[in-house]
């Protein structure tokens, strides 16, 4: 009788392993580039064609990185939560418009507000693939030295937002 | 309204599967004669309600219907026609209708060729099957519905994935699933058998045909998927430890194990208990391979969307059938008896060593295949289980494995003589060693794997012929009656046999001899590889039904004789914005040349792979020949008389030559 009950204790335990599974994403990479410095680059800015951008500009800030695209539905379900967050004036979000065509991004930005203090043009990508983006909507918290201390796959979610991204900005902040 | 019949006619084969799941079976707990006769029509019923709801599937990609969600996400309007058949399976909703469909036929051709079981046996084993069939027709019908709609409807379909759009796509998902499901066979024969507490010679006798049918298609199912890989993706390689080939692995090693444990249980009534465990086994990892693919667990090639309530349910699923078979098992196994004794060298001992080997295999694919997410749950960061591991852990298991196969077809059951069987294979050992160490010498590269291999191989080989001199000794008669007067069901295992020593040359050049570059090529430019000069031609542009492509010629010659041309594609497909990547192949007994095209550079020139792949073919012939041998088997004459023979119960048969 013993014996013959130990492949279904090895089966219920493999069942615990797969239950918790399907509650982890497998795509879900931790970011090589968390403690490093973030990648330099100087870009095209949306709103003003001949100005541009560089990560330098925000030395000794806390500011978000947030990849984005007109043509993203996933950007859309997080873009109510940033213009919020933009309103309150807590953190700079810069964005990084993210292989799109400059007029269907500005007409998003003017239909559904605009969250960003700044938006940079990375019209090939060649950016994004220094950051390691591999889907959009993707964002960085970076901090005062210029280091990524937080990457977040996928949209912003409003738990996200309150447990993660809020309290480490505001612990870098104090720094 | 095509759809929505065809989605009306599942929600009827679900109803008739939960009859079947349970009437019948009561039915035989109860005697009750008239309930277990409902399991045959309500069998039939099943499967024509099913395969009209796959039609009406096939009907809405045929007719291009974008209002139904699956078809509009599946397939394209520019998608030649055999590619929207097959795109039936293309995605999530649709392979678990084609599950489902096989599960419906192998049902009624259990109901079939059923007439000589007993009445109970039949009623509990097509419930069973029922049983299952409810578990994936309530899955479609509540969370993966292929017949939804989708209002208003789209203009023209997102394509099916231009991976997916090769002729691999119309066999190999269907072959394959004719080995997952077919084992369902095999395991409802085992849950009945234990219901009922018959766990005798006949039953394993009974499951014995089905178990190598399904393992045939098994078989055939993952080679066809090999070769696919190997022209499809472009680098050469025929198996990639992917989470979803293991998933197809790991029936496949404790299937074998099961068709040889059936075949001690019939012959000598031993490994009664181990037979039925493989058995559930068997099945229990297609449908883990189910789950894996389908929850989206684990990252894969093969992934399609996911979605957890999927997952949830699939693992519910799982534990009602895995888990309340594996409890059914401890329950009844230890009231099984312990079947014919045998000495520790014996055929049995032999059988069940690699039996034992075989498991363990299985069981080390399924560790690796679920370790990234053993440590995940676990807290302990993300891991990737590659090749590395693989290789590792499956050439010290496989190796006496196949040594120890040379051996058991010889040995005699209960008692072998060790000392009889060494001298018996002397000859046979001699002729491998040497030739294993004489062979790579002569093609200028002896490794301590190349030589191992070769060596398997050879002592397969030799063994087998030793066998058969064996067999057929004696003058009397022709050879051709000798030859005859031998059952097929011997001449299966013996091709069979000789399929893995075929398989395991190939593996073992293949990887021991194989040569690849990778250049820049100017039209005109020359390459050399193993003795070839490979002439780049340059490159033009192909328009297809739905892509666009760039197909680039190579001029094969050897010391300036012409012997032919790869041409290979680089292809976009259109409307999924997809590149793809055609491999150019020649493909031959001694070796194959294989070309795809890389990356356009600067000035015209383009980027080229060129692979020579020795004896790569051989990897699939043997698993033709593996699957031609159970073929031999199951047209034995032995299952032909059966049918004649209405109410043969086990005894009389019991007379007849046994393949094993």
């Amino acid at each position: 009788m013993k014996r013959a009950l130990i492949p279904l204790i090895i089966f219920l335990v493999v069942v615990g392993f797969l239950f918790k599974g399907l509650f982890l994403n497998p795509r879900e990479v931790p970011s090589p580039l968390v403690g490093k410095p973030a990648p330099q680059f100087s870009l095209a800015r949306l709103d003003a064609a001949d100005a541009t951008f560089s990560p330098k500009e925000m030395l000794d800030k806390v500011w978000l990185l947030n990849t984005w695209a007109s043509w993203c539905a996933a950007c859309k379900d997080e873009h109510p939560l940033l213009v919020e967050l933009a309103k309150s004036n807590f953190v700079p979000i810069i964005g990084l418009n993210y292989k799109d065509n400059n007029q269907d991004a500005q007409k998003w930005l003017d239909e559904a507000g605009n969250p960003y203090a700044i938006n940079a043009v990375d019209a090939d990508g060649r950016v994004g693939i220094d950051y390691g983006v591999y889907g959009v909507p993707e964002t960085y918290v970076i901090d005062k030295k210029g280091l990524i201390a937080y990457k977040q796959i996928g949209p912003i979610t409003m738990e996200a937002l309150r447990d993660k991204i809020v309290p480490l900005i505001k612990q870098l902040q104090a720094q | 309204m095509i759809p929505e019949i065809g989605h009306f006619s599942l929600i009827l084969a679900l109803l008739v599967a939960l009859t079947l799941g349970s009437l019948p079976i009561i039915g035989a707990a109860r005697g009750n004669v008239v309930w277990m006769g409902l399991a045959r029509p309500l069998a039939r019923a099943q499967f024509l309600l099913i395969a009209f709801a796959f039609l009406c599937l096939a009907y809405a990609f045929a007719a291009k219907d974008y209002s139904v969600l699956y078809v509009a996400s599946n397939s394209n309007s520019k998608l030649p026609i055999q590619f929207r058949i097959a795109a039936v399976w293309g995605g999530h909703e649709g392979s678990l209708l084609l599950w489902a469909l096989i599960l419906s036929v192998w049902t009624v051709a259990v109901s079939a060729f059923s007439k000589h079981l007993p009445d109970d046996m039949r009623a509990r084993i097509l419930g069973v099957m029922g049983l299952i069939s409810v578990g994936f027709l309530l899955f479609m019908l509540m969370v993966s519905n292929p017949f939804d709609r989708l209002i208003p409807a789209a203009l023209d379909g997102r394509d099916l994935n231009p991976l997916l759009q090769d002729p691999g796509m119309i066999f190999h998902p269907p072959m394959l699933y004719m080995g997952y499901v077919g084992f369902s066979v095999a395991f409802a024969f085992a849950i009945a058998a234990l219901l009922g507490g018959q766990l005798d010679a006949a039953w394993a006798r009974w499951s014995r045909p089905w178990t190598t049918l399904a393992w045939v298609f098994l078989t055939v199912g993952i080679m066809a998927g090999s070769n696919w890989a190997y022209y499809e993706l472009g680098w050469g390689g025929w198996w990639f430890w992917d989470a979803v080939e293991n998933a197809s692995f790991m029936p496949w090693l404790v299937g074998t194990a099961l068709i040889h444990s059936l075949a001690v249980t019939e012959k000598r009534g031993s490994f009664k208990a181990w037979t039925v465990l493989l058995a559930i086994c068997a099945f229990s990892l297609s449908l883990l391979g189910t789950f894996l693919v389908r929850s989206g667990v684990l990252t894969s090639v093969h992934a399609f969307a996911t979605d957890p309530r999927r997952g949830v349910f699939i693992l519910a699923f799982l534990v009602i059938v895995i888990g309340g078979s594996l409890a059914l098992f401890a329950w009844r196994a230890p009231t099984v008896g312990r079947g014919g004794k045998f000495d520790v060298v014996s055929r049995e001992s032999f059988l069940l060593a690699n039996n034992v080997l075989l498991a363990v295999a299985a069981m080390s694919v399924l560790l690796g295949t679920l370790y990234p997410l053993f440590l995940d749950a676990l807290n302990y960061g993300k891991i990737s289980v590659g090749p590395p591991y693989f290789d590792a852990v499956f050439a010290p298991l496989m190796t006496p494995a196949l040594f120890l196969m040379g051996i058991g077809p010889i040995a005699s059951w209960k008692n072998a003589s060790l000392p009889e069987l060494a001298m018996r294979l002397r000859w046979a050992f001699g002729v491998s060693v040497v030739t294993a160490i004489i062979l790579p010498l002569w093609l200028g590269n002896l490794t301590p794997m190349i030589g191992l291999g070769l060596f398997l191989a050879f002592w397969i080989i030799a063994t087998t012929v030793n066998m058969v001199r064996h067999r057929l000794r004696g003058a009397d008669q022709s050879l051709t009656s000798r030859v005859k007067a031998v059952p097929r069901a011997w001449w299966g295992m013996v091709i069979a046999h000789l399929g893995i020593a075929v398989f395991t040359i190939g593996v073992t050049i293949v990887k021991g001899f194989e040569s690849e570059t990778a250049i820049r090529m100017m039209p005109g430019d020359v390459a050399h590889l193993a003795g070839f000069d490979f002439t780049f031609k340059g490159v033009k542009e192909v328009q297809g039904p739905n892509y666009t492509a760039n197909r680039g010629e190579l001029l094969v010659s050897k010391n300036g004789v012409e012997r032919t041309i790869l041409n290979t594609e680089k292809r976009l497909y259109t409307v999924t914005n997809m590149p793809m990547t055609e491999a150019g192949i020649s493909p031959a007994v001694i070796h194959d040349l294989y070309a795809s095209l890389g990356e356009p550079l600067s000035d015209g020139a383009w980027s080229v792979r060129i692979y020579h792949k020795p004896m790569v073919e051989w990897i699939w012939v043997g698993c033709l020949m593996m699957g031609l041998g159970g073929l031999l088997a199951l047209s034995d004459r032995r299952y032909r008389m059966k049918k004649r023979n209405k109410n043969s119960n086990g005894a009389e048969l019991g007379q007849e030559e046994v393949a094993i």
